[in-house]
Protein backbone atom coordinates (compact mmCIF):
# COMPACT_ATOMS: atom_id res chain seq x y z
CA UNK A 1 0.00 0.00 0.00
CA UNK A 2 1.19 3.13 -0.49
CA UNK A 3 2.06 6.40 1.37
CA UNK A 4 -0.47 8.71 -1.04
CA UNK A 5 -3.54 6.19 -1.18
CA UNK A 6 -3.04 6.60 2.67
CA UNK A 7 -3.05 10.46 2.60
CA UNK A 8 -5.83 10.45 0.16
CA UNK A 9 -7.99 7.97 2.40
CA UNK A 10 -7.22 10.19 5.32
CA UNK A 11 -8.32 13.49 3.39
CA UNK A 12 -11.81 11.39 1.76
CA UNK A 13 -12.22 9.83 5.60
CA UNK A 14 -12.01 13.91 7.72
CA UNK A 15 -14.15 14.94 4.74
CA UNK A 16 -16.86 12.46 5.49
CA UNK A 17 -16.81 12.72 8.67
CA UNK A 18 -17.60 16.35 8.84
CA UNK A 19 -19.79 15.71 6.22
CA UNK A 20 -21.51 13.93 8.72
CA UNK A 21 -21.60 15.92 11.15
CA UNK A 22 -23.36 18.47 9.49
CA UNK A 23 -26.16 16.24 8.64
CA UNK A 24 -26.26 15.49 12.50
CA UNK A 25 -26.14 18.78 13.55
CA UNK A 26 -29.30 19.66 10.94
CA UNK A 27 -31.30 17.49 12.50
CA UNK A 28 -30.44 17.98 16.41
CA UNK A 29 -30.00 21.57 16.48
CA UNK A 30 -33.01 23.64 17.80
CA UNK A 31 -33.40 26.84 15.46
CA UNK A 32 -32.78 28.34 12.15
CA UNK A 33 -29.36 29.93 13.03
CA UNK A 34 -28.26 27.20 15.17
CA UNK A 35 -29.22 24.83 11.93
CA UNK A 36 -27.31 27.27 9.64
CA UNK A 37 -23.90 26.93 11.68
CA UNK A 38 -24.47 22.80 11.14
CA UNK A 39 -25.71 22.83 7.40
CA UNK A 40 -23.39 25.74 6.49
CA UNK A 41 -20.27 25.50 7.84
CA UNK A 42 -19.26 22.01 8.77
CA UNK A 43 -19.69 20.83 5.48
CA UNK A 44 -17.73 23.52 4.01
CA UNK A 45 -14.98 22.28 5.84
CA UNK A 46 -15.98 18.45 4.69
CA UNK A 47 -15.88 19.79 1.04
CA UNK A 48 -12.45 21.34 1.62
CA UNK A 49 -11.30 18.20 2.41
CA UNK A 50 -12.53 15.66 -0.10
CA UNK A 51 -11.67 18.52 -2.72
CA UNK A 52 -8.32 18.46 -1.15
CA UNK A 53 -8.01 14.78 -1.49
CA UNK A 54 -8.68 15.22 -5.41
CA UNK A 55 -6.06 18.15 -5.78
CA UNK A 56 -3.36 15.80 -4.34
CA UNK A 57 -4.13 13.23 -6.42
CA UNK A 58 -4.58 15.14 -8.97
CA UNK A 59 -0.99 16.92 -8.37
CA UNK A 60 0.68 13.56 -7.99
CA UNK A 61 -0.69 11.59 -10.86
CA UNK A 62 0.73 15.02 -13.10
CA UNK A 63 4.46 14.56 -11.09
CA UNK A 64 4.49 10.94 -12.07
CA UNK A 65 3.34 10.95 -15.53
CA UNK A 66 3.92 14.87 -16.34
CA UNK A 67 0.31 14.30 -18.60
CA UNK A 68 -1.28 17.86 -18.71
CA UNK A 69 -4.83 16.61 -17.85
CA UNK A 70 -4.48 15.62 -14.43
CA UNK A 71 -2.86 19.26 -13.84
CA UNK A 72 -6.04 20.65 -15.19
CA UNK A 73 -7.73 17.99 -13.03
CA UNK A 74 -5.90 19.40 -9.91
CA UNK A 75 -6.36 23.09 -10.78
CA UNK A 76 -10.10 23.13 -11.35
CA UNK A 77 -10.84 21.04 -8.29
CA UNK A 78 -8.79 23.63 -6.40
CA UNK A 79 -11.38 26.96 -7.99
CA UNK A 80 -13.96 24.82 -6.98
CA UNK A 81 -13.07 24.79 -3.14
CA UNK A 82 -12.33 28.68 -3.34
CA UNK A 83 -15.59 28.87 -5.02
CA UNK A 84 -17.56 26.92 -2.69
CA UNK A 85 -15.68 29.14 0.64
CA UNK A 86 -16.62 32.18 -0.86
CA UNK A 87 -20.08 31.80 -1.87
CA UNK A 88 -21.06 29.75 1.27
CA UNK A 89 -20.15 32.60 3.25
CA UNK A 90 -22.35 34.92 1.85
CA UNK A 91 -24.80 32.78 0.58
CA UNK A 92 -25.52 32.11 4.06
CA UNK A 93 -24.69 35.71 5.44
CA UNK A 94 -27.40 36.57 3.18
CA UNK A 95 -29.81 33.85 4.60
CA UNK A 96 -29.34 34.57 8.20
CA UNK A 97 -30.05 38.22 7.32
CA UNK A 98 -33.25 37.52 5.49
CA UNK A 99 -34.37 34.98 8.19
CA UNK A 100 -33.96 38.18 10.57
CA UNK A 101 -35.61 40.57 8.86
CA UNK A 102 -38.59 38.22 7.98
CA UNK A 103 -39.27 38.20 12.04
CA UNK A 104 -37.52 34.54 12.95
CA UNK A 105 -36.26 34.98 16.10
CA UNK A 106 -33.09 32.71 17.33
CA UNK A 107 -35.60 31.12 19.85
CA UNK A 108 -33.36 29.91 22.87
CA UNK A 109 -30.90 32.59 23.34
CA UNK A 110 -29.19 34.49 26.16
CA UNK A 111 -29.15 37.69 24.34
CA UNK A 112 -30.26 39.56 20.83
CA UNK A 113 -28.34 42.67 20.12
CA UNK A 114 -30.21 43.13 16.92
CA UNK A 115 -33.61 43.26 17.80
CA UNK A 116 -32.73 46.16 19.76
CA UNK A 117 -31.30 47.79 17.57
CA UNK A 118 -33.72 47.32 14.67
CA UNK A 119 -37.31 46.95 15.91
CA UNK B 1 -7.12 53.36 -19.28
CA UNK B 2 -5.44 51.72 -16.23
CA UNK B 3 -8.72 50.17 -14.97
CA UNK B 4 -8.80 48.54 -18.90
CA UNK B 5 -5.12 46.72 -18.30
CA UNK B 6 -6.17 46.07 -14.53
CA UNK B 7 -9.22 44.12 -15.72
CA UNK B 8 -7.98 42.76 -19.25
CA UNK B 9 -4.39 41.15 -17.27
CA UNK B 10 -7.00 39.77 -14.51
CA UNK B 11 -9.04 38.00 -17.32
CA UNK B 12 -5.87 36.80 -19.15
CA UNK B 13 -4.55 35.75 -16.02
CA UNK B 14 -7.86 33.41 -14.34
CA UNK B 15 -7.78 32.26 -18.57
CA UNK B 16 -4.51 31.17 -18.15
CA UNK B 17 -4.82 29.43 -14.65
CA UNK B 18 -8.25 27.15 -16.11
CA UNK B 19 -5.95 26.08 -19.19
CA UNK B 20 -2.74 25.34 -17.88
CA UNK B 21 -1.71 21.96 -18.76
CA UNK B 22 -2.80 22.13 -22.46
CA UNK B 23 0.29 22.81 -24.49
CA UNK B 24 4.31 23.11 -24.26
CA UNK B 25 4.93 26.95 -24.46
CA UNK B 26 5.25 26.73 -20.53
CA UNK B 27 2.13 24.91 -19.93
CA UNK B 28 -0.02 26.04 -22.53
CA UNK B 29 -0.38 25.97 -26.06
CA UNK B 30 -0.38 28.63 -28.38
CA UNK B 31 -3.87 28.60 -29.38
CA UNK B 32 -5.16 29.20 -25.68
CA UNK B 33 -2.60 31.96 -25.35
CA UNK B 34 -3.80 33.90 -27.94
CA UNK B 35 -7.28 33.22 -27.38
CA UNK B 36 -6.89 33.95 -23.59
CA UNK B 37 -5.18 37.21 -24.80
CA UNK B 38 -8.37 38.27 -26.88
CA UNK B 39 -10.96 37.29 -24.50
CA UNK B 40 -8.76 39.31 -21.54
CA UNK B 41 -8.86 42.12 -23.76
CA UNK B 42 -12.46 41.35 -24.44
CA UNK B 43 -13.47 41.43 -20.83
CA UNK B 44 -11.39 44.63 -20.33
CA UNK B 45 -13.94 46.72 -22.33
CA UNK B 46 -17.14 45.21 -21.31
CA UNK B 47 -16.26 45.25 -17.39
CA UNK B 48 -13.65 47.95 -16.91
CA UNK B 49 -16.41 49.74 -14.65
CA UNK B 50 -17.05 47.17 -12.37
CA UNK B 51 -13.95 45.70 -10.83
CA UNK B 52 -11.94 49.22 -9.98
CA UNK B 53 -15.22 51.07 -9.33
CA UNK B 54 -13.86 53.28 -6.35
CA UNK B 55 -10.66 53.82 -8.83
CA UNK B 56 -8.46 52.45 -5.84
CA UNK B 57 -5.89 50.43 -6.93
CA UNK B 58 -4.32 49.07 -3.28
CA UNK B 59 -5.49 45.20 -3.87
CA UNK B 60 -2.76 45.26 -7.40
CA UNK B 61 0.40 46.03 -4.57
CA UNK B 62 2.05 42.19 -5.39
CA UNK B 63 2.80 42.50 -1.45
CA UNK B 64 -0.36 42.70 -0.69
CA UNK B 65 -1.53 39.85 -2.67
CA UNK B 66 1.16 37.66 -1.15
CA UNK B 67 0.08 38.45 2.71
CA UNK B 68 -3.26 37.73 1.42
CA UNK B 69 -2.53 34.37 0.24
CA UNK B 70 -0.57 33.74 3.20
CA UNK B 71 -3.71 34.59 5.33
CA UNK B 72 -5.71 31.92 3.88
CA UNK B 73 -3.60 29.23 4.16
CA UNK B 74 -2.07 30.03 7.99
CA UNK B 75 -4.22 31.94 10.29
CA UNK B 76 -7.83 31.10 8.92
CA UNK B 77 -6.77 27.59 8.55
CA UNK B 78 -5.80 27.06 11.52
CA UNK B 79 -8.79 29.43 13.08
CA UNK B 80 -10.92 27.42 10.88
CA UNK B 81 -10.16 24.13 12.02
CA UNK B 82 -10.20 24.78 15.41
CA UNK B 83 -13.92 26.65 15.01
CA UNK B 84 -14.88 23.63 13.31
CA UNK B 85 -13.87 20.70 16.18
CA UNK B 86 -15.42 23.41 18.38
CA UNK B 87 -18.68 23.22 16.30
CA UNK B 88 -18.59 19.08 16.08
CA UNK B 89 -18.11 19.15 20.24
CA UNK B 90 -21.03 20.55 20.46
CA UNK B 91 -23.51 18.61 17.65
CA UNK B 92 -22.60 15.86 19.77
CA UNK B 93 -23.39 17.00 23.23
CA UNK B 94 -25.95 20.10 22.35
CA UNK B 95 -24.26 22.17 24.98
CA UNK B 96 -25.38 25.69 23.55
CA UNK B 97 -25.70 29.13 24.34
CA UNK B 98 -26.55 30.77 21.59
CA UNK B 99 -27.44 34.64 20.88
CA UNK B 100 -26.78 37.48 18.78
CA UNK B 101 -23.82 39.94 19.74
CA UNK B 102 -22.88 43.35 18.45
CA UNK B 103 -19.13 43.21 17.48
CA UNK B 104 -17.16 46.63 17.37
CA UNK B 105 -14.18 46.93 14.29
CA UNK B 106 -11.73 49.55 13.56
CA UNK B 107 -11.58 48.55 9.87
CA UNK B 108 -12.77 51.45 7.88
CA UNK B 109 -12.59 50.26 4.30
CA UNK B 110 -15.79 48.77 2.39
CA UNK B 111 -13.03 46.05 1.19
CA UNK B 112 -12.02 45.42 5.03
CA UNK B 113 -15.45 45.45 6.30
CA UNK B 114 -15.93 42.50 3.69
CA UNK B 115 -13.22 40.14 4.43
CA UNK B 116 -13.61 40.31 8.06
CA UNK B 117 -17.36 39.65 7.66
CA UNK B 118 -16.82 36.88 5.45
CA UNK B 119 -13.95 35.56 7.93
CA UNK B 120 -16.04 35.78 11.00
CA UNK B 121 -19.31 34.05 8.79
CA UNK B 122 -16.85 31.07 7.50
CA UNK B 123 -15.53 30.43 11.04
CA UNK B 124 -18.54 27.83 12.16
CA UNK B 125 -19.93 29.18 15.38
CA UNK B 126 -20.20 32.21 14.09
CA UNK B 127 -22.71 33.86 11.45
CA UNK B 128 -22.54 37.80 10.61
CA UNK B 129 -26.39 38.47 10.39
CA UNK B 130 -26.54 42.22 9.83
CA UNK B 131 -24.07 45.08 8.96
CA UNK B 132 -24.75 48.99 10.73
CA UNK B 133 -24.25 50.87 7.89
CA UNK B 134 -23.00 53.84 10.22
CA UNK B 135 -20.32 52.48 12.19
CA UNK B 136 -19.58 49.79 10.47
CA UNK B 137 -20.56 47.62 13.73
CA UNK B 138 -21.33 43.95 12.71
CA UNK B 139 -23.99 41.64 14.29
CA UNK B 140 -22.61 37.99 15.04
CA UNK B 141 -24.88 35.21 15.99
CA UNK B 142 -22.46 32.85 18.28
CA UNK B 143 -23.24 30.06 19.06
CA UNK B 144 -21.90 29.82 22.47
CA UNK B 145 -22.14 33.00 23.99
CA UNK B 146 -19.21 32.76 27.33
CA UNK B 147 -20.90 32.76 30.54
CA UNK B 148 -21.88 36.07 31.87
CA UNK B 149 -20.95 37.85 29.12
CA UNK B 150 -25.00 37.99 27.34
CA UNK B 151 -25.26 41.41 28.74
CA UNK B 152 -21.86 43.26 27.47
CA UNK B 153 -22.75 45.86 25.01
CA UNK B 154 -20.08 45.62 22.23
CA UNK B 155 -17.18 43.24 21.87
CA UNK B 156 -14.33 43.92 20.61
CA UNK B 157 -13.88 42.43 17.24
CA UNK B 158 -10.37 40.38 17.94
CA UNK B 159 -12.58 38.42 21.21
CA UNK B 160 -14.00 36.23 18.51
CA UNK B 161 -10.88 34.49 17.29
CA UNK B 162 -8.96 32.28 19.38
CA UNK B 163 -5.35 31.96 18.49
CA UNK B 164 -4.50 34.66 16.07
CA UNK B 165 -5.40 38.14 15.74
CA UNK B 166 -7.19 38.15 12.35
CA UNK B 167 -8.25 42.00 12.20
CA UNK B 168 -5.00 42.78 12.34
CA UNK B 169 -4.14 40.61 9.32
CA UNK B 170 -6.94 42.47 7.74
CA UNK B 171 -5.81 45.65 8.15
CA UNK B 172 -2.59 44.80 6.87
CA UNK B 173 -4.19 43.31 3.76
CA UNK B 174 -6.96 46.28 3.08
CA UNK B 175 -5.68 49.44 4.13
Amino acid sequence: MDAIVIILALFLLIGVIFNGLGVLGLLRFPDLYTRMHAATKATTFGSVFTSLAVVVFGLWSYFRTVDGQFLTLAIHAFIATLALAITNAVSSHALARAGHKMGIKPMPAVCDKLEEFSP
Amino acid sequence: MIPFIITALFGFFIYLVFTAGSGNIGLWSSSELIAGGALGILTGIVTRNFLCRKRNYRMVNPFRLAVLACYIVIPFFVEMTKANLDVAYRVITMNIRPGIIRVHSNLKTDFGIFMLANSITLTPGTITVDIDEKTHDLYVHNINVPTGEESKEVFQDHELFTYFNLPSWIRRIAE
